[in-house]
Formats: structure tokens, C-alpha cells, sequence
């Protein structure tokens, strides 16, 4: 076991050779390499437009890549896709949170959606992001920010390796774009792995942090 | 429990609970089927027999129309939400939770249409003795089109205006359901065996379970890239 982990620590979580993006006839990006080591975490910067949410869906295996491939742990994802996704986490540009259903709702059934489980309970996540007071309160009645922080709440239910957070920090408050840093470290820490769009510069990242920029 | 089967009960229980959420939205197509249903009659001669000859076609029309008007919403919201991405990246097999969001769209649609079809039979003037073949060629053929429609949703659901597309899409689809449940009901009425009719329907409904949460499925992953 312990061995494995090891093996775990020099093989690259994800990676990506060689990836080219087409959208239309406008080549978004080409021969772009992606490498992600347990505990690293990948800001994608760049312009509107250039394709960082397609990047980001690409990596996830939403999008199939115009060329290259997409490695999960040395596998292709869409070889192993059940394994991959028991181990991925998204919170997309269009979050995934139901109006109609309650914050803890929502957890629910992402919780029952998502496989394994961190052991954390729904209460403590929802406090954990500051939402403890509006359980009951349906999502869409709640602002865009406190919308935000219930999808990123279900990062902390699910023990997932690889994150992939696009533009986590929009409509957030500054207390809440400090709470998204902090899961990124943890994530980070616990030798996770975390692909994420902003165009804020973060603190306090050194050493785990590249910056993958992209141009048009 | 294992693990799949308590997705595919999440899928099932959060659809209904946002079905009674928006009772509104839910209620309208079964409206729109007993509207139908009802208003036919007054427009037509009652000394006349025509009723009695297009009954059986009449309430199967309209509950076929009924399910067309709900079908978007097995798909629309949660693609417009971001849903359909949690649920197409779910480590659980899609056509499993597809296939959940259709029972929950059937218990929300053809279900009602099913509990109501009773009452009808006797306003667009068939015996009261077809109810049974009725409501079990309902039973079989509503859960088809809710199916195969599942399919044609998930083709179309990405696109601005797919209405339309959906209904050139999945109507072709539909006709056999219509054709055997509307005649199982009228050679009913005359006193005939209608075994067959019901066993067809039964093998579309085998069918249709087996392989449109599949099919439904791929033509998801089709409309998220």
C-alpha cells in the first residue's frame, strides 16, 4: 500500500499531451500539455474568449479534445470512466443548483449522486460555507453568491482527488473568495489536485501553484 | 443499499419533489389532456355514433399530445442549471439516473393521465366495460412515449428552439404506440380479443425500457460537448 503511494507521488494525477481545441473554425488552442501532481494546483488565465471553460470541460471529459488525450493516472479517461468520475469534482460556469430545492436539498442529492462520501455532514458543510441559516430557504431565493457558495459546499462532501472549478470566485464576497482559497489549499494539502479559472491573483499559493496562461 | 440504486432513487425522488415544486408547470399537459377529451364531444353531433367510432382515438391523441407538451422537462432545466453536466460526470451509470428522471416524469405525466382516463371514457361516450382495456393499454403505452421521448429531449435540449425539431423527432416514434392503443380500445368496444394489441404494446414497453435510457444517455454526452 505504502508503496503504491509513492508510485502515486512521482505519477502525475492528470495529464494532458498535445491537446488542440477547435471551436467553428477558430483554433482556441493547440498543443497545449497539461501535468497535475498530487497537491498542485493550476490557475488557467487568459482573455474572454479563449477557451478556458472549454479547457476546463475537456479536462473533465465533457468535450472530446480535436486532438490528444486526457490521462487519468497514467490511463485515458475514457477508458476508465466510472474510475475517473468516483474521483472527480466540477463546479461549473453554470453551477448545477436546483431553484427549486433547498441548500441541503441540493447536497442531497449530489451526496447520493457522487459515490464516496467524505463522512461530512451535510450541516457542517452548510455551515462550513456560511449557509446555515438559510437550510430551509429554497436556492432561488437566495442571492447568485450564496448560490455559488452551496455548489462549493459539495466539494467538501465528496472525497475527490481532482477539482475542476470553473470561475469559483465570481459573485462571491471577499469573505467567500477567502473560503475558496482556503479549499483550494486543503485540497491541495491533502494531496489533491485542483484546476480552476479566475483572473484574480491568489496569496499565498507559492510553490503549489502554476499558472497556465492562455493567449488568443 | 448499494450505491446505484440509491442514485437512481435520489434522481426519482428529487424530479417528483421539483414536479410538486412547480405544480403549475406539472398540471398543465394533464389539463390540456382532460380539456381535450372534453371539449371534443361539443363540437361534434350527438345523435350521431362518430363518437363512439373516434373515441378510443381521441383520448389517445390527447394523452400522446399531453406527454409531447411535458416531455422538455425531463431535460430543459437541468440543462439550462448545469445539472445534466453533475449527472452525465456522476461515477453512477447515465442511462441508470436517465432512466430515473423518466419514471419520475411518467409518475408526473402518465400516471395522472392514466388515473384520470376513467372518467373520459363515459364524456366522449364509449361503454364504461373498455375501461379495464383502457387503462391498460395506458398503462403499457404512456411509459413508451415518455421513453423514446426521453431520447428525442436529450438530442434537442441543446438547441435554442428545439421544440419544434422535437416533435418532427419524436412523433414518427410514436405512431406505433398510437396505432395498437387506440385499437385495442375500440376493438374492445365491439366485443373483440384485444390480446394482441396488449401484448404488442407490452414488447414496445420491453423494448423501450431496455434500450431508450441507453440511447437517451449518449444523446446526452452528444449535447454537452
Amino acid at each position: 500500500m505504502t508503496e503504491t503511494a509513492h508510485q502515486g507521488r512521482a505519477t502525475p494525477l492528470l495529464s494532458a499531451k498535445s491537446l488542440a481545441c477547435r471551436r467553428g473554425d477558430r483554433l482556441l488552442f493547440s498543443d497545449l500539455d497539461v501535468t497535475l501532481l498530487p497537491g498542485e494546483l493550476l490557475q488557467v488565465m487568459g482573455p474572454n474568449g479563449c477557451g478556458k471553460t472549454s479547457l476546463l470541460r475537456i479536462l473533465c471529459g465533457l468535450r472530446a479534445p480535436d486532438t490528444g488525450a486526457v490521462l487519468w493516472r497514467g490511463q485515458d479517461i475514457g477508458e476508465q470512466r466510472e474510475d475517473f468520475q468516483q474521483e472527480l469534482a466540477l463546479v461549473g460556469h453554470r453551477p448545477g443548483i436546483k431553484d427549486d430545492l433547498t441548500p441541503a436539498e441540493n447536497l442531497r442529492v449530489s451526496g447520493a449522486l457522487g459515490g464516496a462520501s467524505t463522512g461530512m455532514g451535510i450541516e457542517d458543510a452548510l455551515r462550513r460555507v456560511g449557509l446555515l441559516a438559510h437550510t430551509f430557504d429554497p436556492c432561488g431565493q437566495l442571492s447568485s453568491g450564496q448560490r455559488r457558495r452551496t455548489a462549493l459546499a459539495r466539494l467538501l462532501l465528496t472525497p475527490a482527488s481532482l477539482w475542476v472549478l470553473d470561475e469559483p470566485l465570481t459573485g462571491l464576497d471577499r469573505q467567500g473568495q477567502a473560503l475558496v482559497e482556503s479549499l483550494i489549499y486543503e485540497q491541495a494539502e491533502r494531496g489533491g489536485a485542483c484546476v480552476f479559472t479566475t483572473h484574480q491573483t491568489l496569496p499565498g499559493g507559492a510553490g503549489r501553484l502554476r499558472v497556465l496562461e492562455l493567449s488568443r | 443499499m448499494s450505491s446505484v440504486p440509491r442514485a437512481f432513487a435520489a434522481m426519482v425522488r428529487r424530479d417528483l419533489l421539483l414536479t410538486l415544486r412547480n405544480r403549475g408547470d406539472a398540471y398543465n399537459p394533464v389539463f390540456f389532456f382532460v380539456l381535450v377529451c372534453v371539449l371534443f364531444p361539443l363540437g361534434t353531433d350527438p345523435r350521431s355514433d362518430v363518437l363512439q367510432s373516434v373515441g378510443p382515438a381521441i383520448i389517445w391523441v390527447a394523452a400522446l399530445l399531453a406527454c409531447l407538451l411535458s416531455l422538455e422537462r425531463i431535460f430543459r432545466s437541468d440543462f439550462d442549471d448545469g445539472s445534466l453536466e453533475q449527472i452525465v460526470l456522476s461515477p453512477h451509470p447515465t442511462s441508470v439516473l436517465v432512466a430515473g428522471k423518466v419514471l419520475a416524469h411518467w409518475l408526473g405525466s402518465g400516471l395522472l393521465v392514466l388515473a384520470l382516463s376513467p372518467a373520459l371514457v363515459v364524456v366522449v361516450g364509449l361503454k364504461a366495460s373498455v375501461i379495464p382495456v383502457l387503462m391498460m393499454s395506458l398503462l403499457l403505452g404512456t411509459p413508451v412515449l415518455s421513453l423514446v421521448g426521453a431520447i428525442g429531449v436529450a438530442l434537442t435540449v441543446g438547441l435554442r428552439r428545439g421544440g419544434v425539431l422535437l416533435s418532427l423527432l419524436v412523433l414518427p416514434l410514436y405512431t406505433p404506440t398510437l396505432i395498437f392503443g387506440a385499437n385495442a380500445v375500440s376493438e374492445a368496444a365491439v366485443g373483440h380479443s384485444v390480446a394482441g394489441q396488449l401484448y404488442f404494446l407490452a414488447a414496445m414497453l420491453v423494448l423501450a425500457v431496455t434500450l431508450a435510457p441507453l440511447a437517451a444517455a449518449a444523446a446526452l454526452r452528444v449535447t454537452l460537448e
